[in-house]
């Protein structure tokens, strides 16, 4: 039968979920901590060090506090809607995590694991498609508050979302006439043949394009109009307090950590490791293996969370026209070029001047 | 009942009544946030007869970007219960009639179709995976995608050229 799916299946699955749900919420813990260490070097302070050795117990310090804050649900809010914001942000931040290879597979108990939780093959629009339902969560919360400003927040988060989406999308595409394939397992194991395989060296502009969007999905600085503090006291989160402000927060760091790993999978050759790749799979096990995979991917995550913080404390806010200026008259043309030279140079490629 | 009926049986109950919900409910938010369960119910269908682009362009287009258009619109007109204007009763009795003739038509033409030899067979092919789809549309139906992709191109290009006109 079609579902017919043997239990050994769904328990390795669901205890993978676990891991990387676990995970996931870990590192955004500590991302929070790193973000106030590095602005802390960058503006040469000390940074959090009170609480544990050097600081390390700080993000469980932080989030002791949030969860001991008075719960406040505005009166005239909508209650359901309101609880149901911040949960959808959360929800959609942790999903992709789905469809990311973390490794190749691991050997236990005579068994095959395979890790990663779903390689289907529309891998990629599958991420394209919850990150389009990420606008949800905001657009939800900050009307349920009703407040002008959250919803002023809201929309503006929105619209950045909606108009960054279509030029992301077209850098998407260059990358997929290169690849020819929709699955992230896939994608990674062709960047691994040799050092200049990666997909950074094909497509550059791309890869430009598609960072800058990332940016502006995640509502990081520059991109972080929705909560322009002098402009709109808190963004779309004025109203919340306690934890559900929390997992607003909490939902930006994990939509970091995972658009990290969804562009070094895209772009950056995933898991594998570079150069040494062929030496390492020939001298370990899967099993140490695996390991190396998983550690090659942390440590390309870390590089790219601390460019995504060196940037917030770098550059400093686009105007909203300039904004919205840069993503329709700049971006989305020139992800339109990138489309067409691609094109042409695989047609090139295939035919030579005979096409 | 196999785990299929169960999935088939539970999201044509939620695709149903999260429907008729968005008829029903008061608040145009609410009915807008059952639409989009609704979309999603029907993106589960998808995925049972295993035509998983389907599906996901489903949720990209409709949940993802149009749904989201609704809900800025009805979000920024705020609209309420009680500043609604009164609907009459003819526009009542009017709206009735329609609905229910539209329901006949669509009753009737299913009673005419035939259901037994065009039945999509269960997660048993693979017609709607992209490969598939991908070679249909290139081979067979090229001409009338590369139509509908240079139209969607020109509105595109054609939403920059507005916003370019204004400064």
């Amino acid at each position: 039968m079609f579902l017919s799916i043997d239990t050994a299946v769904i328990i390795e699955k669901l205890a993978l979920i676990a891991v990387v749900v676990v995970a996931s919420l870990v590192i955004a813990m500590y991302a929070t901590f790193a973000e106030r260490k590095v602005a802390a070097i960058l503006q040469d302070r000390v940074g959090p060090n009170r609480a544990g050795p050097f600081g390390i117990l700080q993000p469980l310090a932080d989030g002791l506090k949030l969860f001991f804050k008075e719960e406040i649900i505005p009166n005239f809010s909508n209650k359901f809607l309101f609880i149901l914001g911040p949960s959808l942000a959360m929800l959609t931040a942790m999903m992709t995590g789905a469809v990311v290879p973390w490794g190749d597979k691991i050997h236990i108990l005579g068994r095959d694991f395979s890790l990663q939780i779903a390689d289907i093959n529309i891998g990629i629009l599958y991420v394209f498609g919850v990150v389009s339902l990420g606008v949800y969560g905001i657009m939800i919360g900050s009307w349920a508050s009703n407040n002008k400003f959250s919803l002023m927040g809201g929309l503006r988060a929105a619209s950045q979302i909606i108009s960054y989406e279509l030029a992301l999308g077209i850098a998407l595409i260059a990358l997929l006439m290169v690849t020819g394939t929709m699955s992230l397992k896939t994608m990674v194991v062709q960047q691994q043949a040799h050092w200049y395989s990666w997909n950074i060296v094909k497509q550059p502009l791309g890869f430009l394009i598609f960072l800058i969007c990332a940016f502006a999905e995640c509502n990081r600085t520059p991109f972080d109009l929705a909560e322009a503090e002098s402009e709109l006291i808190g963004g779309y989160h004025t109203e919340y307090s306690s934890m559900k402000l929390g997992f607003y927060l909490f939902a930006e760091y994990i939509n970091m950590f995972i658009s990290s790993t969804i562009m070094i999978c895209l772009y950056f050759g995933g898991y594998g490791i570079p150069f040494f790749e062929h030496t390492v799979a020939a001298h370990c096990g899967t099993n140490w293996l695996a390991f190396w995979h998983i550690l090659t991917l942390l440590f390309k995550v870390a590089c790219f969370l601390f460019f995504f913080m060196w940037v917030r404390w770098t550059i400093p806010r686009f105007r909203y026209d300039q904004l919205m200026n840069l993503g329709w008259k700049i971006l989305i043309p020139l992800s339109l070029f990138n489309m067409l030279v691609t094109g042409a140079v695989i047609l090139f490629h295939q035919y030579g001047w005979h096409f | 009942m196999g785990i299929t009926q169960i999935l088939f049986w539970f999201l044509s109950l939620l695709a149903v009544g999260s429907a008729a919900m968005v008829v029903v409910s008061k608040n145009p938010v609410h009915s807008i946030l059952f639409l989009i369960v609704t979309f999603f119910a029907i993106s589960g269908h998808y995925i049972l007869l295993n035509a998983q682009f389907i599906a996901i362009v489903n949720i990209i287009v409709y949940a993802g970007a149009i749904m989201v258009l609704f809900l800025f619109v009805v979000m920024l007109m705020n609209l309420n219960a009680e500043s609604e204007p009164q609907k009459n009763r003819l526009m009542l009795f009017i709206g009735t009639i329609a609905g229910a003739s539209l329901m006949l038509v669509l009753v009737a033409a299913l009673k005419q179709s035939d259901t037994t030899t065009h039945l999509i067979q269960m997660g048993g092919g693979n017609v709607g995976l992209i490969e598939q789809l991908g070679k249909a549309l290139f081979t067979d139906y090229v001409f009338p995608f590369e139509i509908s992709s240079v139209l969607f191109l020109s509105a595109m290009i054609g939403a920059v050229v507005i916003s370019k006109k204004e400064d």
